[in-house]
Order: C-alpha cells, then sequence, then structure tokens
C-alpha cells in the first residue's frame, strides 16, 4: 500500500531560508481546540510542521495519585469532553476489574447503550467540521440538534450534559427513567432520516469528494507504526477494534460491523466515521430491545453509595457512606490496564494499586496524543488547507491531547 | 498452527533471553515479564520481528517511580500488543535514579516518539538516542521532573492542610 499523497517536496529540497513560517494556533479558529502548529511553507506548500502541545495540560495523572478512586472521573471527563461517557465508564471499568466486580447484565447493557450515544455525537462532531472546513456549514448547524438531543439523554441519565461524570462504581445512580426511553426511541426513529440528509449533503458532493479523496493519507504499516487506533486506523485498512478483540461490558452480544477504508486519506476517514454512526445506532437498538431487567447497580456496598433514606435511617448504610465518601474503601494491591474503544481510538487506563485510597500511578492511553504525532508526515507537502482538513478529520481533541 | 497462548510467548522470550528475566507475573490475565535494563530493546525487537509472535503495535510507554526501591527507583512500563493474534505482553524494567538513561524504542515503533518524549517530561527518564528528546507538555524551562513522589501536588509552604488526612 503506497501513500495516498505523493509528496511534492524532494529529499534534496532544503532551501533554508527560502520558506515563510506560519503559526497555526494556540488560537486559530481552525485548530479546533489549544494547540499549536509552526508550519514552514512555501507559497500554500507544507514543508515541515512542527506541532507544539500542552497549552492545556491540567496534570491529570499527578492529580489522580491524591484522590481516591470515586473521585478520578470528573478528571476523565476532560478527556475527550465530546464523548465523555466513554472515558467515565471506561474508568469505572478500570476500578471495577481491579476489585472485581461483577456486574448485572442490565448495567452493562445500560452502559452500552450511553457509551455509543457518545460515540455517535463524538462522530457527529468530528464529521460536521470536517463539512465546515471544507465550507460546508448547513449540515454542521443540523447535526448539531441532533448532538443536543443526545445531550438531553445524558442529562436526564446524570443531570449533566458535557462533563457528565456518568455512573458510579458498580452501575449507575439511578435507572433509566421514562423520559430517557422516550427520547431515546424518538431519536432512533427520527434520527436516521436527518442523518441520511446530511449523508446526501456530503458523501457524494463533488466539492466535498475532490477537498478530501487523497488528502492528509496514512499507509496502513505507518498508521500502526505510529500506534493509531480507532476511526483513523480503521480507515487506513487495519479492521482492529476493542469492542470485538477485546469485548468489554457485554459486546460480545451484539451484531454489528467494523467498516474499513482503503487507504487511510481524509475521506475514508470521514465515511468510516458516517459508518460508525448507523453501526452505534444498530447496536442501541438491540441493546434496547434485549435490555434485562434487574438492578442498575451491582451489590457492592463497599463502593457504591446506599440510597439516602437509609443513610438517615440505618446506621450500617451511613458507616458505608461515610466510608465511601472519605476515600477509605479497600482496594486490593495490583495492577491492571484495560482499554475501551473510545470515539477516537484504544482509550486505556493503567492503574498501579498499592492497596491506597489513591492510585499510586495512574497513567491513560490517550489516542490523540499517540496519533497526533503522525501529522507533520501526514502534511508533508500538502496545501495549508489540506492541512486543516487532515486536522480536524483526525478528530484531535485538545483535552485528550494534553490530559 | 498451535494457537498462540501467552505460556508459548514467555517459552520463546525465554528461549532467546535466558538471562534477562527477572521476575514474571500476570496480574488479570495480562502477561507481566520484568526485565533487564540492557536487554529490553532486544526483547522488543524480537517480538516484534518474529513472524509468529508479530507484538507490531505498541500500545503504551509510560514511567514510574518507586522512590523506596534502592537503585531500582525509575521504571518504564511497555505495554505491546500482538494484533494478529490478540495477545497482549507488559514489559517492566528498573534502574536507578543516579543513572535514568535507557536506550530508546523510536527505532522500532514511531509512536514511541511522543511517548518517550512525555516520559522524560514528568520523570526525567533519559532515552539515549531519541531524534528529539525536548519536554513536551511542561513549559521548557522547568527545572524539575513533575511526576517524581517528591515533588507534592499542593503547594508545599502550606502549612493549613495535614497530608495525614489528604491522601497518602
Amino acid at each position: 500500500m503506497s501513500l495516498a499523497q505523493p509528496n511534492y517536496f524532494s529529499a534534496q529540497d532544503t532551501m533554508d531560508g527560502e520558506f515563510a513560517t506560519l503559526n497555526l494556533g494556540p488560537t486559530h479558529p481552525a485548530t479546533h481546540g489549544v494547540f499549536q502548529n509552526v508550519l514552514k511553507v512555501d507559497g500554500e506548500r507544507i514543508f515541515s510542521a512542527e506541532p507544539t502541545i500542552g497549552y492545556i495540560h491540567r496534570a491529570f495523572e499527578k492529580i489522580a495519585e491524591r484522590r481516591p478512586y470515586y473521585q478520578i472521573t470528573p478528571l476523565t471527563d476532560r478527556l475527550n469532553y465530546c464523548s465523555s461517557p466513554i472515558n467515565n465508564m471506561g474508568w469505572w471499568m478500570t476500578v471495577e476489574k481491579l476489585i472485581g466486580v461483577a456486574l448485572p447484565k442490565r448495567v452493562e447493557y445500560m452502559r452500552v447503550i450511553v457509551m455509543e450515544l457518545a460515540r455517535i455525537a463524538d462522530h457527529l462532531i468530528c464529521n460536521s467540521v470536517v463539512g465546515v472546513d471544507t465550507g460546508a456549514l448547513t449540515g454542521f448547524t443540523y447535526m448539531f440538534q441532533e448532538r443536543e438531543r443526545i445531550y438531553e439523554m445524558y442529562e436526564q441519565v446524570c443531570g449533566s450534559r458535557l462533563t457528565t461524570n456518568i455512573g458510579r462504581i458498580g452501575g449507575f445512580e439511578r435507572d433509566f427513567d421514562k423520559v430517557f426511553y422516550h427520547k431515546l426511541r424518538s431519536f432512533l426513529k427520527e434520527f436516521p432520516a436527518r442523518f441520511d440528509e446530511f449523508c446526501r449533503l456530503l458523501e457524494r458532493n463533488r466539492i466535498f469528494m475532490d477537498r478530501t479523496i487523497n488528502v492528509g493519507g496514512i499507509s496502513a504499516e505507518r498508521a500502526l507504526s505510529y500506534g493509531f487506533s480507532g476511526p483513523n486506523l480503521r480507515a487506513a485498512g487495519v479492521d482492529y477494534d476493542v469492542r470485538v478483540m477485546n469485548p468489554y461490558s457485554s459486546y460480545e452480544d451484539f451484531d454489528f460491523m467494523i467498516p474499513i477504508g482503503d487507504n487511510g486519506d481524509t475521506y475514508d476517514r470521514f465515511m468510516v466515521r458516517q459508518e460508525e454512526i448507523r453501526q452505534s445506532l444498530h447496536i442501541i437498538q438491540q441493546a434496547l430491545d434485549g435490555l434485562p431487567e434487574g438492578p442498575f447497580h451491582a451489590d457492592v456496598p463497599d463502593f457504591y453509595l446506599p440510597p439516602k433514606d437509609e443513610v438517615y435511617n440505618n446506621m450500617e448504610a451511613l458507616i458505608y457512606h461515610f466510608k465511601i465518601v472519605m476515600g477509605e474503601a479497600p482496594v486490593p494491591a495490583g495492577e491492571v490496564y484495560h482499554a475501551v474503544e473510545g470515539a477516537n481510538g484504544e482509550l486505556g487506563f493503567y492503574l498501579i494499586s498499592d492497596g491506597g485510597r489513591a492510585p499510586y500511578r495512574l497513567h491513560f492511553r490517550r489516542p490523540c496524543f499517540i496519533y497526533y504525532q503522525a501529522f507533520p508526515e501526514m502534511v508533508q507537502g500538502a496545501m495549508i488547507s489540506d492541512a486543516i482538513l487532515t486536522m480536524s478529520s483526525l478528530n484531535v481533541i485538545a483535552g485528550e491531547l494534553d490530559a | 498452527m498451535q494457537a498462540l497462548t501467552q505460556q508459548l510467548v514467555l517459552d520463546r522470550i525465554k528461549d532467546h533471553f535466558p538471562e534477562a528475566i527477572q521476575d514474571v507475573s500476570e496480574p488479570y490475565g495480562l502477561l507481566t515479564l520484568e526485565v533487564t535494563k540492557r536487554e529490553v530493546l532486544p526483547i522488543m525487537t524480537f517480538l516484534r520481528d518474529d513472524p509468529e509472535l508479530n507484538f507490531g503495535f505498541l500500545t503504551d510507554l509510560c514511567g514510574v517511580h518507586y522512590p523506596d526501591q534502592h537503585q531500582r527507583e525509575l521504571g518504564v512500563i511497555y505495554h505491546l500488543h500482538s494484533l494478529v493474534n490478540n495477545i497482549r505482553i507488559r514489559l517492566k524494567t528498573f534502574f536507578s535514579e543516579a543513572a535514568p538513561v535507557i536506550p530508546t524504542a523510536t527505532k522500532l515503533f514511531s509512536a514511541a516518539n511522543w511517548m518517550e518524549r512525555e516520559t522524560y517530561d514528568f520523570y526525567g527518564i533519559k532515552f539515549e538516542g531519541h531524534p528529539d528528546l525536548r519536554r513536551i507538555l511542561n513549559v521548557d524551562d522547568m527545572d524539575y521532573f513533575p511526576m517524581r513522589k517528591e515533588y507534592r501536588l499542593e503547594d508545599g509552604t502550606r502549612t493549613d492542610k495535614d497530608d495525614r488526612y489528604f491522601g497518602r
């Protein structure tokens, strides 16, 4: 497989001092986030790009070393803030793996529903922004209405919208209510038609295709070497999806396809995300149809807060409440790596516990951080406007990039 | 062909590097090897290039600091994934704080570039042969390595908070 985009510059082209230096970012509207690229350009052609990141570094890994486990979810919210429920659930699953919690099937299905909604929201933002960067603002405004409906569903489940902090160790803080089911069912009914409109707007649009095909391509080999994962890797033709390779949260129960692309360019990444949205809808429908009855949280009194009225009337519940809130719940020593399929790749949590109230070491495998280093290679020889498209189709989220 | 299991992977490594393995464990089903600093790169090269093992995907690389382990205070932890066989492996190596130097994995995996810069940035581990070992997330003129355990999260001059009640 060859690189989709032939390099404009030859190896002999050093041309010292012949280039103009262009600062793209840190607060350029087209970067969709706070990171800087220092481009060396010859006219409109990029000779080299030098990314500078870390503008919103918030020392999450250090902070996590002092926080009890349940207080770390708000940190994970702020990694990929376009799909925070996936981060939250990934973190809960890591802790549950460490302490060995058996979850009721219902919880796992409920998690799948929320995670797939988050994936849809994330892909919608990414794809409509790719549209915006090619000059098609309309799709963006329409898709933001749909994203709003997903946010309303989060609100129904957990009370917040962007940084959701959803769930608990062992399950959810409350069951799905009637309003949620109503919103979900009407979303599943109405969204496909609106999404088809969006597809018709861009997928076979001549201008859009001219702008995205053979732009910012990467070969499967290079993508693997760069540690690509998620839709960006699949667009290059590698069918690696954590949901299938290492199923978690009952993903093995559902029937879905993994779309893959051919040459890893911007159009393939766009199309892979489009198809994943359809597959996610399919998964949600299956999870909703097969949603088992039962409790909405596991029976882990050491970690799951007791209901409020019991705390007031029952001594034992009060003790558990106090212990959990003060972070005194017993955690085994050990180390665990858990990965979930985040919206833009394999989101991993590497946790070392020494039995204390806080992790001894917590490392986030942030897909953005790992694949963004390929950016200079992907845009070398490309036009500036193509670099912007490459960046937005890679779905680089500043929060995840900088931790 | 026999399906590749963790035991087979372990045997293959033991055959090729009999001296290198210091410890073997399997926490939560993930094969974890502690290897000597000298052999970590040859082992990864072997794991990547062996056509049967095929560990071609560097999932993660991060540092860790144990101030109480004498002469083995700092460590680097690699997670490799064999996508073909769907097996993960974790390699650990520890060395002294006084000489925090380890060969770079950038020649094996392009992804190691930023991961190693991040590890250098937070733990001060120097990766020998790295093409561009600079700080990545912190400011360039920072003169300490913040993820080491001696750097407390809170301002060290504060007296109103007692550490006994807030974390370790």
